[in-house]
């Protein structure tokens, strides 16, 4: 298409408009003196005072990376096993049903598997006096629920990895293990790194399996974004949400620099 | 409930003993042979059968029970033990009963799905716009674009559509703009209403659209276009005859990126939504939260294993069948 | 080498019926779903071959590569590899190393590091590794590369890391995944010769895969013809090409001229065979050794370059002249060494003709529509039953 096109071009900016407006909103909000946001009182960091003074949002900030941080961690370990056996296995007894319970979590809603972690955690404790509720018993049903994500990535990962490479080091006389170690998770680390920041992320986005399976003091920073956004918008919550959107906007900057120049120097 | 003794029964408990005999007969050649590969395929597993299946079956169970309140567990057992040693199965079917009863429950499924396929409609109408585009952008500029489009996704969603609710409140940003304008009286806003919930899943779920249209549009051989107006075709012909068509991958598969997982969403309907906007992730959560009555939850989920999951599992399950198939036959 | 029934040369080693082979491919049948990728596979192969596996897609001969190097299982038959079954050894445990299609070097190591990556498994001291990876890199002709990464290098140097990275361990068996498919035809003929160089000097038995029958013929000491599964000719590349068993053979090697026919009758001590050829509506005589009853259909192959071509008809009754046919020249294909008539006979049939232009002096030339007469002796004809 020669000519350009002025109603695609209307249309693209419409959609991108409609994706930033309300995160632009939000940063503007963020920085205004009065507390009612639809009149602009000012430009003020007042309320960057008040969320850092604000102890039962950084307890919960803390929290949910922690709880997120082990989460990834144990995501991509299961993950990783789970993408591994269903890619390069072939037929072993048991794959569709592993197949089957890693498909499972990512079309089901959120508040079916917060439900049935709670149930389930709920009879441990009958039975074994375990797990109580709180920080555990939320990183255990992230783990679960991130995991599959991590193996829809390791997978889709190694199915588009050069099979030869890991038959010419078994034909070279290493062993299964060595052949993982030293070959196959070199070629898909960026893989298990998107896989790691993809768990984390969705832990730490969480609310409602976080709301069944926590416990008394246990809240975790959507918890209390969102106990605070049901009694009424409270701007605390906009500079939080600015803090995270510059951090993440960084972030994403980087990693694109990084892998940018990774690329130019490749050749 | 005491098992008959028919041998119909009896041959079917016997068949299932001795497959499972067999899987186990299996599993244990696969450990003395392949050592190392049992252990990566049972540790995720275990884990998963443990955290994710049983919990299901939990969840069954109690589903059959009865709500008790102010006991700990809030329910009743399943079985129980009569003074005369006799066992016996509590089976309350009546939380099922409501569900089909009480219209609550259907319209809330109902509206739930409602909810879901308009808002897919407007993100395919806003999301292919963008799919095109950046499908036909210079390779530099496509990265910036797609970045673009995903940045929002690493952003906390809860956050998003927080800020949502600034700009459609009543004189909120939008009301405040339209106001303006004169389109609508000062004070305008539609926050607490099904307007904002489609907002606000068409916010969220926007770039779950764009990212599977963008791959299938990079793929399309826009050659053909050129074809096509060779031949003397208009545009917008050649965008409804060729484009469009060959663009349908695409499409269904954002479509069901967008469209199962709205139809289980709690968060945006309860902050956006009004006390109307009940979908059945609503009705599970204040059947939990607020009701305290665990077992009609628990039926709840089951309700929306059925009617939810399954069918999408099934869906999946056809279509690798179907792909395979096809790339047998090539 | 002067060879005698009795004393075969030391190069031919299948002649020797006291030679014990060194792999044995024993009734090896292997099957994807209803298809059959190798079907009943019986070989013998000998210390220090250069073997070919030859046949197009779909012929089995991939799948017979990556059984020998234990990368797939046989469904049935076993394989010996120097007096000792393998069939079930992984390929880790097997003394044989492969040099795959796409060369699957390593892409995160450096050369250096793919070459020593066989004996690091071996756990063999350091300062042997070392010298053992410049002595590759020296055998492959790159000895100042050992510290690029393959991303570095060119398509052809690629290829020769993964023959030295194959080499390293000096196995007992050299396996070779269609070696010279990704090079380009230039490149390709410089390294035929050199992997035969190579090999001579390593002394390792190769066993090649490939579907290119030029290169099969160049490098190989013996060639199996493979299709659909099965082996359907082992010879060296001259038997191959002078007397193929089958119609299949013949096609898939060199052009060839193949005329349908019936035994009129066919004599035990000459070994003489006359067959009634409606093809060309002529009658042929040809060379067999087996007796053939009456009334059998045949094919005859005859090489376009045994065919003799004259401006008249031939005088009959010499060896040169014992097949004749009459023909118009249909299409003419002037190739500089060579020239292709395609030769129409009044019966219809088209009969391909090779002549080499030998001297400018004696050029012969011959224009479209141009009566020919084509003569072939009986000896350059094959008779084919299958």
């Amino acid at each position: 298409m020669n000519r350009r096109p002025f109603a695609l071009y209307t249309a693209m900016l419409a959609g991108y408009a409609f994706l930033y407006i309300p995160i632009f909103s939000v940063i503007a909000y963020s920085f205004n003196a009065s507390r009612v946001s639809t009149v602009w009182g000012g430009f003020s960091l007042r309320w960057y005072g008040e969320l850092l003074a604000n102890q039962q949002l950084l307890d919960a900030v803390q929290r949910s990376f922690l709880i997120a941080a082990i989460t990834a961690t144990a995501a991509v370990a299961l993950g990783t096993a789970s993408g591994l056996a269903l890619s390069r296995f072939g037929r072993f007894p048991g794959r569709g049903l592993l197949s089957l319970m890693n498909s499972a979590p990512m079309v089901m809603p959120d508040v079916m598997i917060g439900l049935s972690s709670l149930l389930l955690f709920v009879t441990l404790q009958q039975a074994f006096d375990w797990p109580d509720r709180g920080m555990t018993t939320i990183t255990l049903a992230h783990i679960t629920l991130t995991a599959c994500y991590v193996t829809v990535v390791v997978r889709s990962r190694m199915t588009s990895m050069d099979e030869s490479l890991e038959e010419a080091a078994m034909d070279l006389g290493a062993r299964p293990w060595r052949v993982f170690f030293v070959i196959t998770l070199p070629l898909i680390a960026p893989a298990l790194l998107a896989g790691w920041l993809l768990a984390f992320t969705l832990s730490l986005d969480d609310l409602v399996i976080a709301s069944f399976t926590s416990g008394p003091g246990s809240s975790t920073l959507p918890m209390v974004v969102y106990s605070k956004v049901k009694l009424g918008v409270t701007p605390e919550i906009n500079a939080l949400a600015t803090i995270i959107v510059v951090a993440v906007a960084l972030g994403v900057s980087l990693a694109g620099i990084a892998m940018h120049r990774r690329d130019r120097e490749a050749d | 409930m005491r098992a008959a003794s028919a041998s119909g029964v009896w041959g079917f408990w016997f068949d299932v003993v001795r497959n499972l005999f067999g899987w186990f007969r299996l599993v244990g050649r696969e450990f003395r042979t392949r050592r190392g590969r049992f252990l990566v395929t049972s540790l995720p597993m275990l884990w998963l059968a443990l955290f994710f299946l049983v919990p299901f079956l939990i969840v069954l169970k109690i589903s059959f029970s009865q709500a008790v309140f102010g006991q700990v567990p809030p329910y009743t057992a399943l079985v129980e033990h009569a003074a005369d040693g006799a066992v016996s199965l509590r089976l309350h079917a009546s939380n099922y009963a409501m569900l089909l009863s009480d219209p609550l429950y259907v319209s809330a499924y109902l509206k739930s799905l409602l909810f879901a396929s308009v808002s897919t409609g407007f993100c395919l109408l806003l999301g292919y716009p963008i799919a095109y585009g950046i499908a036909r952008a210079r390779p530099s500029m496509r990265l910036v674009l797609l970045v673009l489009v995903v940045l929002p996704f690493w952003t906390s969603s809860l956050l998003r559509t927080y800020a949502l609710m600034g700009i459609l409140k009543a004189n909120g940003l939008l009301g405040q703009v339209l106001s303006a304008i004169a389109l609508v009286e000062p004070g305008w806003g539609i926050l607490y209403s099904d307007a904002a919930v489609y907002v606000g899943i068409v916010y969220n779920y926007l770039p779950f659209m764009i990212l599977p249209l963008t791959a299938t549009l990079m793929r399309l051989d826009f050659t053909l276009l050129e074809a096509a107006e060779d031949l003397g075709a208009k545009p917008w012909h050649a965008f409804m005859r060729i484009t469009l068509p060959l663009s349908m991958p695409g499409i269904i598969a954002g479509a069901l990126l967008v469209f199962i997982p709205a139809v289980g969403e709690f968060v945006i309907p309860d902050i956006l939504g009004g006390p109307d906007a009940l979908t059945i992730g609503r009705v599970l959560w204040i059947e939990f939260f607020t009701n305290r009555d665990w077992p009609l939850a628990a039926a709840v989920t089951i309700a929306m294993l059925v009617l939810i999951v399954a069918p999408t599992l099934l869906f999946e399950y056809v279509e690798n069948r179907r792909a395979d198939q096809e790339a047998a036959n090539t | 080498m002067n060879a005698t029934p009795g004393n075969p040369p030391a190069t031919e080693p299948w002649r020797d019926p006291a030679a014990q082979p060194f792999v044995r491919i024993e009734g090896v049948t292997k099957t994807f779903g209803k298809v059959y990728a190798c079907d009943e596979v019986t070989l013998d192969i000998y210390r220090g071959e250069f073997f070919a596996l030859l046949g197009g897609s779909g012929s089995g001969k991939s799948t017979l590569l990556r059984i020998l190097a234990g990368l797939e299982q046989p469904d049935r038959g076993r394989i010996m590899i120097d007096g000792v079954d393998v069939t079930r050894l992984p390929p880790y445990r097997r003394s044989v190393n492969m040099m795959f299609q796409s060369y699957a070097l390593f892409p995160h190591m450096t050369v250096a590091q793919n070459i020593a990556f066989g004996l690091r498994q071996d756990k063999l001291p350091a300062a042997e590794i070392r010298d053992r990876v410049q002595h590759m890199l020296e055998l492959v002709r790159m000895p100042q590369l050992g510290d690029r990464k393959p991303h570095q290098l060119s398509g052809g140097q690629r290829q020769r890391v993964a023959l030295a990275r194959a080499l390293a361990k000096q196995p007992k068996l050299l396996l070779l995944d269609e070696p010279l498919g990704a090079l380009d035809k230039r490149l390709r003929e410089h390294t035929q010769f050199e992997l035969v160089n190579i090999q001579e000097r390593v002394g390792t038995t190769f066993i090649m895969v490939t579907h290119d029958q030029e290169e099969a013929m160049t490098m190989s000491s013996r060639i199996a013809v493979m299709d659909t599964g099965r082996i359907v000719q082992v010879s060296t590349p001259a038997v191959l090409y002078e007397y193929p068993a089958t119609r299949f053979v013949a096609e898939f090697i060199g052009g060839i001229n193949l005329f349908e026919g019936r035994v009129l009758s066919s004599d035990e001590d000459t070994g003489m065979v006359r067959i009634q050829c409606d093809h060309l509506e002529a009658e042929l005589l040809a060379r067999h050794t087996d007796p053939l009853p009456e009334g059998t259909a045949v094919s005859i192959a005859v090489r376009p370059e045994k065919i003799d071509v004259h401006e008249a008809p031939p005088p009959r009754g010499t060896v040169a002249t014992e097949n004749v046919v009459e023909g118009r020249v249909a299409d003419v294909a002037y190739l500089g060494d060579v020239s292709i008539y395609r030769v129409k006979t009044a019966s219809g049939a088209i009969i391909r003709v090779q002549e080499t232009h030998v001297a400018r002096s004696s050029e012969p030339h011959y224009d479209w529509d141009d009566t020919l007469w084509l003569s072939w002796e009986a000896a350059s004809a094959v008779v084919l039953t299958a």
